[in-house]
């Protein structure tokens, strides 16, 4: 009997949503009174791969040879790992939304995703998860015996807890059924899932040359940039920052809205994140219902004045 | 080439959700349904990809009765049959294996689905077909060029896009990008006259094998006052966000 963990890693190393996984896989496991078992693919140091005793990992599994975007062997390689395991923990990534679902069909577990609360009770599993694009949250109880889950991005606490751990090589056995031509990588930006202050545009900013001062200010505060989806649509920004109901949902600890009015689909999008801020020439604007903090005015004028204010507290 | 485009119907966008019983079902009442988002940009490319190849398209929704404007409006689209798997689809698995098993029997070389739908967002039924049908998957696929017996294809990463070849059949989760906003169709008057007579079959679900059960939907807690800040003064939001909500 074990939790499983997918411990997702980015060029060798583990990230801020893989620790967050490992830390609700364990959470989970003194629930079930059980033990933890990671499971990687691609080639990752030693010294990284202990990293995770340090969060409650038991047992690691590591398999170098398999790239994680190799959906298929990755979820044969899972399976073969199952044995005994009650319980399949995953973060939402784009890659774990790729393998998961697998998961679920070769163990017949039930598959609940964009997780928000731990599980209680290991005799009647219930979870609560973000649903109708966070307009709601849906209490999921699970029917099977094995359950898949993967948990929203900065949702979860990481918790310290260093266990005594061992390390397990495996070699790949099988081949990929799809042929990886090109990769064009943000090197250097920070995900926007993942990332604790979003500054988010839109068709306020009048132009697409206008967005230097929202990647100054988002560089100032170490933050992801994002946009609504009229400013997506017209080609301004790519789709891959579409923040709302049909573009990404997020949940950062900062949401800075700067010449967004706030409709009820963008307002899905982004209302988990923890404190919002709109900026908007509008006083009617929607979005100043749902913000915590407003300002009423030009993004023209307002945002050098945060730019230089921001640099202050930065500076100190 | 035979193309099978999963689609789900949905709120439309602009919904406002309620629910019933007890809040443990979505309450419909009052709601316009459309077909899911998601969908849409893969139906308007199977469209293209008919026109291009002369491919025959096929929709499927699993559902009720209820859903079956929608479906007309895939054929009024541009699909040229409609199937129903007669089933309320309440769990990712059992929507997923009823429509694999469809598949087993009528074979399609290209699976077209949404990445999720914008209602229970559960983004798990391509995968789960994908791994039943034992075919690849391109899920957040955001390009498609087809080439013979193959097609190359872009999906988003963490990060960033990566492109791949891959052989048909295969099965994607299509999203913005597979087609623009702006190449969406709209159905014309000869459109929905010529879907009318499309055929729509309705066949019944084989195992309804669910794995999960919705017991609870609750809303969001409602933020509070939102605390209006003068232009001329923006130090003091600065302030606040780092003095009192403590988020930088």
């Amino acid at each position: 009997m074990s939790i499983l963990v997918y411990a997702e890693s980015w060029d060798g190393k583990f990230r801020k949503s893989t620790l967050e996984a490992v830390s609700y896989a364990k959470k989970t496991a003194s629930v079930y009174k059980t033990d933890v078992k990671a499971i990687s693919f691609g080639k990752i140091e030693e010294s990284e791969l202990s990293l995770l005793a340090e969060y409650g990992v038991n047992k690691i599994i590591s398999y170098p040879e398999i790239l994680k975007n190799d959906g298929k062997s990755v979820a044969s390689s899972i399976e073969k790992e199952s044995e005994g395991v009650e319980m399949v923990i995953f973060s939402n990534t784009f890659n774990a939304k790729m393998i998961a679902p697998r998961i679920s069909s070769k163990l017949n577990a039930g598959i609940i995703t964009n997780v928000i609360s731990y599980i209680e009770d290991s005799s009647n599993v219930c979870v609560k998860k973000q649903s109708f694009s966070s307009k709601a949250i849906e209490t999921v109880r699970l029917k099977s015996k094995i359950g898949v889950l993967a948990i929203s991005p900065n949702a979860f606490e990481i918790k310290n807890d260093s266990v005594d751990f061992e390390v397990e090589i495996k070699n790949k056995e099988l081949e990929s059924d799809v042929e990886i031509i090109g990769k064009d990588i943000n090197k250097g930006k920070i995900s926007l899932s993942e990332a604790e202050v979003v500054v988010s545009a839109g068709r306020g900013l009048k132009a697409a040359e206008n967005w230097g001062m929202i990647e100054e200010l988002a560089e100032i505060l170490g933050a992801a940039t994002a946009c609504s989806k009229p400013v997506s649509d017209i080609g301004w920004r790519p789709h891959s920052e579409h923040v709302g109901q049909t573009g990404k949902a997020i949940a950062p600890n900062l949401y800075i809205a700067i010449g967004i009015s706030g409709a009820i689909q963008h307002l899905a999008g982004v209302n988990s994140s923890k404190v919002m801020v709109a900026i908007n020439t509008d006083a009617e604007a929607p979005f100043f219902k749902s913000a915590d903090y407003g300002i009423v005015g030009d993004a023209f004028e307002v945002v050098p004045k945060l730019i230089e204010e921001f640099k202050k507290i930065k500076n100190n | 080439m035979k193309i099978l485009v999963c689609i789900s119907s949905v709120p439309d966008t602009t919904s406002k959700i309620n629910f019933t019983e007890n809040d443990s079902k979505f309450d419909k009442n009052g709601i316009q349904f459309v077909i899911n988002p998601y969908d849409e940009f893969g139906l308007t490319k199977a469209v293209m990809l008919k026109e291009q190849l002369q491919a025959n398209v096929t929709v499927l929704t699993v559902g009720d009765s209820t859903v079956e404007p929608v479906m007309r409006k895939a054929l009024a689209i541009g699909a040229d049959n409609a199937i129903r798997i007669n089933l309320n689809p309440n769990d990712s698995y059992s929507t997923a294996k009823e429509i694999s098993n469809y598949i087993k029997d009528n074979p399609f070389e290209l699976i077209i689905a949404g990445k999720e739908s914008s209602d229970y967002n559960g983004g798990a039924v391509p995968g789960i077909i994908a791994d039943t049908l034992n075919i690849p998957l391109v899920n957040a696929c955001n390009g498609l060029n087809s080439e013979g017996d193959s097609a190359t294809v872009m999906r988003e990463i963490d990060g960033g896009i990566e492109t791949l070849k891959i052989k048909y059949p295969f099965i994607l989760g299509g999203q913005k990008g597979l087609v623009e906003e702006s190449e969406l169709r709209i159905p014309n008057m000869r459109g929905i006259m010529t879907a009318r007579s499309k055929p729509l079959e309705v066949i019944e679900a084989t195992e309804n094998n669910n794995l999960t059960e919705s017991i609870l939907f609750e809303k969001p807690a409602l933020k509070g006052e939102c605390k209006i800040i003068s232009s001329d003064n923006v130090g003091e939001l600065v302030n606040e966000l780092h003095n009192v909500a403590k988020v930088i």
